[in-house]
């Protein structure tokens, strides 16, 4: 039972980051105290066994008729450090519409909502770890972070990997949006490589001509597979 | 080849539709599961001293009453009960509050051949919290805390934090506040 590498530094956000003012009251303000990696921490949730719906990664296909937007793919293959690809994790995601407005009773956002659009789904990893979405560009969107706050378009990223320390939630950004410069969220991350690997990129051998442009996005999870998953069925 | 994890972000304040819609994710052992069923309610009260109305989503994992973890790591997982799952996850409601359904754990063998004590993983998510928060919840009262070897690392003054209690007049109730800062603040681990 081998423990995990540790957190390199500036590689994720710190709690505390001023220029995100809700990390201030929410940041713990004493030292994190290090545990060890017991079967605890190194067995985890194996969630995605769960039936996943025909339609459960086309976001575009949740009612009748099609949302208002760019329409997307977005794809990618979930790793582990050692850079092989973890099957069966569940991916879920959520966004906002094309105009910059959550299906959430308090987005306040005086954007209008799409009745075609809901901007959940999930998908599983299949075996080499690759899934694929279809969803629609989110707009950007105003927030109460600081006068006149923009936050950079992006989809939420939700992962199980191999245990409880791979567990991810992220945010994916789109090539080129100027907002990135100047978003505390992303820049909560001290390092500038971290940060850029939050960057999806034009892909287009993901596009398909005359209906969807592609953005390829790789995430990598915490954890090594030179653990029994390697032999498993997992 | 040795990658960089990805990094966390917020799950931010509209997660709900996305994640927390399954409310049977709060019921980790239906009636057919072994061992001594319990209801965990927890409540999560941020740097204001307000609870976090749900803006904070909890995740649970824990053994099953004997201790196993249904997981290919864990030896003995082949049996581990199979009517119990150890995952649990509920968004915090308008008082920051969420309930769960489980069993009390067993204890979960540690690699120098000891045991720890009964517990549960926490994993909290939340607006402003660019990466999760990670503690365990143990139980007030139980002998095994006092040989535990993760509540040996915590000052004594702090341990108290990771304790739930039992609820006054309800039986096999237990509960446990969160606290992100403050006097009571919750440990919180670095894993």
């Amino acid at each position: 039972m081998k423990e995990y590498p540790r957190t390199q530094l500036g590689t994720q956000p710190e709690y505390l980051y001023a220029g995100y003012r809700s990390s201030i009251r929410r940041a713990p303000s004493q030292p994190l105290i290090q545990v060890p990696h017991t079967l605890s921490e190194l067995t985890g949730p194996l969630y995605g066994h769960n039936p996943i719906g025909e339609t459960d990664n086309d976001l575009t296909r949740h009612f009748a008729d099609p949302p208002l937007g760019e329409r997307i793919i977005v794809a990618g293959r979930v790793l582990d450090e050692d850079g092989r690809g973890v099957p069966n994790a569940l991916v879920e995601v959520w966004q906002a519409n094309a105009s910059g407005r959550y299906r959430h009773s308090r987005d306040s956002h005086p954007a209008p909502l799409d009745p075609n659009f809901l901007g959940a789904g999930r998908a599983i990893t299949d075996d080499e770890g690759n899934y694929r979405f279809v969803s629609i560009k989110p707009g950007a969107y105003p927030w109460r972070n600081h006068p006149n706050a923009w936050r950079p378009a992006h989809i939420h990223f939700s992962l199980f990997g191999v245990g409880l320390l791979s567990r991810l939630v992220t945010q994916m950004y789109f090539p080129g949006d100027p907002l990135m410069a100047i978003d505390p969220v992303l820049h909560s991350i001290a390092d500038e490589g971290a940060r850029q690997r939050l960057v999806s990129s034009f892909d287009l051998s993901l596009t398909e001509p005359e209906w969807a442009m592609g953005y390829r996005f790789d995430i990598v999870l915490r954890g090594r597979s030179s653990t029994p998953f390697e032999d498993s069925a997992r | 080849m040795t990658l960089t994890p990805t990094a966390s972000q917020t799950v931010g304040p509209f997660f709900n539709f996305g994640l927390t819609t399954n409310h049977a994710l709060g019921i980790m052992a239906p009636d057919g599961a072994e061992g001594e069923h319990i209801t965990l309610v927890f409540r999560v009260i941020d740097g204001e001293g307000l609870p976090t109305p749900g803006d904070s989503m909890i995740e649970l994992w824990q053994a099953d009453s004997q201790g196993r973890y249904q997981h290919p790591v864990d030896p003995r997982s082949a049996d581990a009960d199979k009517n119990f799952c150890g995952f649990g996850r509920l968004e915090t409601d308008a008082n920051g509050v969420c309930v769960f359904e489980t069993v009390k754990p067993g204890r979960v063998p540690h690699s120098d051949g000891s045991e720890q004590a009964p517990h549960i993983n926490v994993t909290l998510f939340g607006r402003g919290l660019g990466k999760p928060l990670r503690t365990r919840v143990y139980f007030a009262g139980e002998p095994a805390n006092v040989d535990d070897p993760v509540l040996a690392l915590i000052p004594a003054d702090r341990r108290e934090t990771l304790l739930a209690k039992p609820v006054a007049g309800q039986a096999s109730a237990w509960a446990i506040e969160i606290h992100l800062q403050g006097e009571a603040e919750t440990v919180f681990f670095d894993v």
